[in-house]
């Protein structure tokens, strides 16, 4: 569970945007598949991910329970290892980058690791095809987005989208990512805290904050739109 | 989902997080409601949010000395307060609601989380679409708008009328009470959900009649679609023939998730023995 495929933005827009998951197939190549995830996602975390999912966290999740003085100083630590943990039944596990190297480099060593389940990236065409060719493998199927279809005008505009379709099971919803591009414009929150915040709710963790936080600042002085 | 009125301070947190507008504040009780109809159980607001215990007394009375100073409240603005807001037992039909729009709830009839669909993502081993094939998914509803089944419904009958072929392992094939009209299950076409994906597979040469029945269909619902259509490359990793045909109707494409081939049988039982227990 991941749904990664529908992400708003040009081409040019997921150049900070690779996500790689790993998903086992039921009967196929699912027995014994936990340590082998576990190491997946071991791999993922020596290239500098900005998030990582095993299907029911993402590095970075709801906190229970708080104490109050969070409203003045709350510190958010990606916590790899407690999504590694938490690999504990055969299931989608994911990690997201915001660098072409990084990307490129995981994956190759991800086929050097020869786990035996099937590997996705998502990302533009061009860059996956890329990641594909440096690694030394032959691109096996393509799923294309083609985008959303809103004959009804329900959507909003570029900005807001860019922040909520990252998480591709809708958790992001229109009026948050629009509260965290004003609370940035009216400078009464960073723009790390804002995508932090955003990535908060995606439980899959395939939310990139990196990007968020890029779009986050778009609006901010004067530079160029560009989701 | 409900909000309980006992903890509830109605500082508003919780409205702009849920994905459907369900929740608001009612100012004549000063708590925050959720409308039921628009509420597709989907669990952000309870799961996603970020919670403290405080006491409602003394949060209500603080924050109604700070309103009559006119004082701004800045508080972290993915936290709930007071744990106010509580999940309750669902039923079916309502039930269904939370099976398609939570994405950490399971599928039972696929063992799939999220929309239960594994797509492209198997492709290298389980061999759902081929060179000359081509596969579907016809996503409703999301982002942030949401579709009720009986607007579904409308899709798989047109689609039931061109004769495609429905994927097996897919939530919403599941619920078809009859797969060769499109007909979906009647109990259910009146709830509604975050989002679903209908799944389904032709040849290539369709690809053209598919995509304009999605989009003159779409005119009749008022949701918002996405497709993903996808492909096997052939054995040099290249797609020779669905990505040229999309850039020629004029689809853009430029966005996708690539399998890269590297999955195989690694199980010591074989997949049909599996099948057979």
């Amino acid at each position: 569970m991941t749904n990664t495929l529908h992400r708003y933005g040009t081409a040019e827009s997921f150049r900070d945007d690779y996500i790689i998951f790993a998903i086992p197939s039921k009967g196929i190549n699912d027995e014994d598949c936990i340590p082998k995830l576990k190491d997946f996602l071991r791999i993922c975390a020596r290239h500098s991910p900005v998030n990582m999912g095993n299907g029911n966290r993402g590095s970075l999740a709801p906190e229970k329970g708080l104490d109050p003085t969070v409203h003045w100083k709350r510190i958010a630590v990606k916590d790899w290892k407690s999504v590694i943990d938490g690999v504990v039944k055969p299931g989608t596990v994911s990690a997201v980058f915001s660098t072409k190297e990084d990307a490129e480099a995981c994956m190759k060593e991800i086929v050097s690791a020869d786990f035996g389940f099937s590997v996705n990236m998502s990302t533009s065409v061009e860059n996956a095809k890329q990641a594909a060719e440096v690694s030394g493998i032959k691109r096996h199927s393509v799923e294309y987005s083609l985008g959303f279809y809103d004959p009804h005008d329900n959507l909003p505009d570029s900005q807001v989208l860019a922040l909520s379709t990252m998480c591709g099971h809708g958790m992001v919803s229109f009026n948050m990512a629009k509260k965290m591009i004003e609370m940035v414009r009216e400078g009464r929150r960073s723009s790390e805290d804002a995508a932090n915040t955003l990535l908060r709710f995606c439980p899959c963790g395939i939310y990139n904050s990196d990007r968020a936080k890029r779009i986050l600042e778009q609006n901010i002085g004067e530079k160029i739109i560009d989701n | 989902m409900v909000i309980n009125h006992e903890k509830c301070i109605a500082c508003g947190n919780c409205v702009a997080v849920c994905p459907m507008n369900a929740i608001y504040v009612d100012t004549n009780i000063n708590r925050a409601k959720i409308n039921d109809d628009a509420c597709v159980e989907c669990g952000t607001c309870f799961r996603g949010m970020s919670t403290e215990n405080l006491n409602p007394k003394i949060a209500r009375t603080i924050r109604k000395a700070a309103k009559a100073l006119r004082f701004r409240m800045e508080p972290e603005p993915d936290v709930c307060p007071t744990s106010a807001i509580e999940m309750n037992e669902l039923e079916m039909p309502r039930l269904i609601r939370q099976i398609f729009s939570d994405p950490v709830v399971e599928h039972t009839s696929t063992g799939i989380k999220g929309r239960g669909t594994e797509e492209v993502k198997t492709n290298d081993v389980r061999l759902r679409v081929n060179t000359d094939e081509v596969g579907y998914t016809i996503e409703f509803g999301r982002p942030g708008v949401g579709v009720r089944f009986s607007d579904i419904q409308i899709m798989t009958r047109e689609l039931a009328l061109l004769g495609v072929k429905f994927e097996k392992n897919n939530p919403i094939t599941h619920l078809l009470a009859n797969e060769s009209k499109g007909d979906l299950r009647e109990d259910i076409l009146n709830e509604k959900i975050l989002s679903a994906i209908v799944e389904i597979k032709t040849d290539i040469d369709m690809v053209e009649k598919v995509l304009s029945t999605v989009r003159v269909v779409n005119l009749e619902i008022d949701t918002v679609t996405a497709v993903g259509i996808s492909t096997r490359c052939a054995d040099d990793g290249d797609d020779n023939n669905l990505g040229p045909l999309l850039e020629k109707l004029g689809y853009s494409n430029h966005r996708a998730k690539t399998n890269m081939g590297l999955g195989r049988f690694t199980n010591k039982i074989s997949l049909t023995q599996t099948e057979k227990n």
